[in-house]
């Protein structure tokens, strides 16, 4: 389970993408919800990659349409690259 | 108002160095789509492109001439001289002066602008090649096609990302037609493998990790390419009474904006860039037989490219053949309206209409007879060849058979 941290980040950097209140963004919102296209979802992609340092493949970035689905996919990648590099993360 | 007739072709390409080496690969469904070799590309998420192999300025150029050109540029280069050749256009001095010049380029010298911004930014050196700015200059191709040839005509280039040559083509054509160029070289060439345009290109998320299958359901993308491919387009009358082979006729050019989405096409900008060249060319969507269409092998490209013509065409749109042979060139961006352009055009011709190469499944969202994987006799009487920009900038060229 994503800590609240992680959900916490996950929204700020949608919110802030989107140019919309954190509020607004909630882990069950999904890219309809939010009014995203598919550039503004590029975008988000790349402004995730940034905020934790990880690389979104394409084919997994091509089946998350939600914020709980980014949130469940960064938390994969998280853990992947702690494992990578050995430490606890 | 002139009728214009096809009189040369110039093209390279992954397909081949000369355009019976392009025509050949094309009827054959042959596919240019390899790993990049330019590059180091470890670090890029997509491997593939379609390169010209085996290429070596100095079969082409003098070193030093060489030196001055980047690799898009030389394309064009050599596209324009074949082309030139073969109209057999002898270029005397009264034509060099009225022979118009028209190039497409998407992003002009990268591999040479990279090449300076690497040398800033990574190796800490503190000057960059004095070649840098004209080498990196859209209009690199256009100028040196006129130094090379001695022609002091009307000379540009058009920069409309991915129909940057078909605006090329119809702007000669509509010269050539108006009276105001007599001749008209008219093309396009690019050579975007650079490392920092690819990086760009990864981040966009439309480059397939393997290759690009257009309208077939499992399509994931498309693939870049590069090249050059040039048009001689003279009045019908002139190419008549030169008694030269004619290839075909540009009958209609038609454009438009999508203002609309900069990367997201509309099908209703598609569709009027399409309607308008059938009108402008006088002929009736049932004239039409063969579509190159622009096929990019994205999601959304192919499914609204279909939604496009289906609406110019109505019913008609289930006898039409449709094919994408960036399925096998890559997409050339600046180049690809040029390219595609001769592909319609030799297709018009010998009556034999290129396929859509990788095909594997049927889309319903594209369910138009799209010539999976083999190439197909049928003489058809008109074509169309569709380029759609990013940026929303539609263009689209009707040639008929002469």
């Amino acid at each position: 389970m994503a800590t609240d941290d992680l959900i916490q980040r996950v929204r700020s950097v949608v919110a802030k993408n989107k140019g919309i209140p954190e509020d607004a963004v909630s882990l069950d919102s999904t890219f309809a919800d939010l009014g995203m296209d598919s550039l503004d979802a590029v975008n988000l992609l790349f402004a995730l990659e940034e905020e934790f340092d990880v690389s979104i493949p394409d084919h997994e970035a091509r089946t998350i349409n939600s914020v709980r689905g980014m949130v469940n996919g960064v938390e994969t990648l998280l853990q992947q690259k702690s494992a990578d590099t050995g430490t606890s993360g | 108002m002139h009728r214009v007739a096809i009189t040369g072709l110039g093209v390279i390409c992954a397909l081949g160095k000369n355009t019976k080496e392009f025509w050949s690969s094309l009827q054959q469904g042959k596919v240019g789509i390899a790993p990049i070799t330019a590059i180091d590309r470890s670090c890029l998420r997509f491997q593939n492109g379609a390169e010209v192999r085996d290429y070596n300025p100095h079969d082409y150029f003098q070193p030093k001439q060489a030196d001055l050109m980047d690799r898009f540029a030389q394309f064009a280069v050599i596209a324009a001289k074949e082309a030139v050749k073969d109209a057999g256009l002898e270029l005397t001095p009264e034509i060099c002066s009225a022979t118009a010049v028209i190039t497409g380029a998407c992003v002009g010298g990268q591999s040479s602008e990279d090449q300076g911004f690497y040398d800033i930014y990574r190796a800490n050196r503190n000057r960059v090649h004095p070649m840098t700015i004209p080498k990196t200059m859209a209009n690199a191709g256009a100028s040196l096609i006129c130094m090379e040839l001695g022609i002091t005509g009307a000379a540009f280039t058009i920069s409309t990302a991915c129909s940057s040559a078909a605006h090329a083509v119809g702007l000669g054509y509509s010269m050539v037609a108006s009276g105001a160029a007599p001749v008209a070289l008219v093309g396009g060439s690019e050579a975007p493998f650079s490392l920092g345009l690819l990086k760009a290109w990864e981040a966009l998320r439309v480059v397939s990790p393997g290759t690009c299958r257009p309208f077939s359901k499992d399509r994931s993308g498309m693939i870049l390419g590069e090249g050059g491919a040039m048009l001689v387009l003279e009045p019908m009358e002139s190419a008549k009474a030169r008694g030269v082979r004619i290839y075909g006729e540009v009958a209609g050019f038609g454009m438009s904006s999508d203002a609309c989405h900069i990367t997201h096409p509309s099908p209703d900008g598609a569709a009027a860039a399409m309607q308008r060249a059938l009108s402008h060319a006088g002929v009736a969507p049932e004239q039409v037989g063969y579509i190159n269409a622009h096929g990019t092998g994205t999601e959304v490209n192919d499914s609204t490219e279909t939604a496009a013509i289906r609406k110019v065409f109505g019913a008609h749109a289930d006898k039409l053949a449709v094919s994408s042979t960036k399925s096998m060139h890559g997409h050339t961006l600046g180049a690809a309206g040029a390219l595609e352009a001769a592909a319609a055009v030799l297709a018009l011709r010998d009556g034999i209409l290129p396929p859509t190469a990788n095909f594997t499944t049927p889309d319903p969202a594209c369910n138009l007879d799209v010539i999976p994987n083999e190439a197909r006799k049928t003489q058809v009487e008109c074509c169309l060849s569709n380029s759609f920009a990013f940026g929303g900038l539609n263009a689209a060229l009707v040639f008929k058979s002469a």
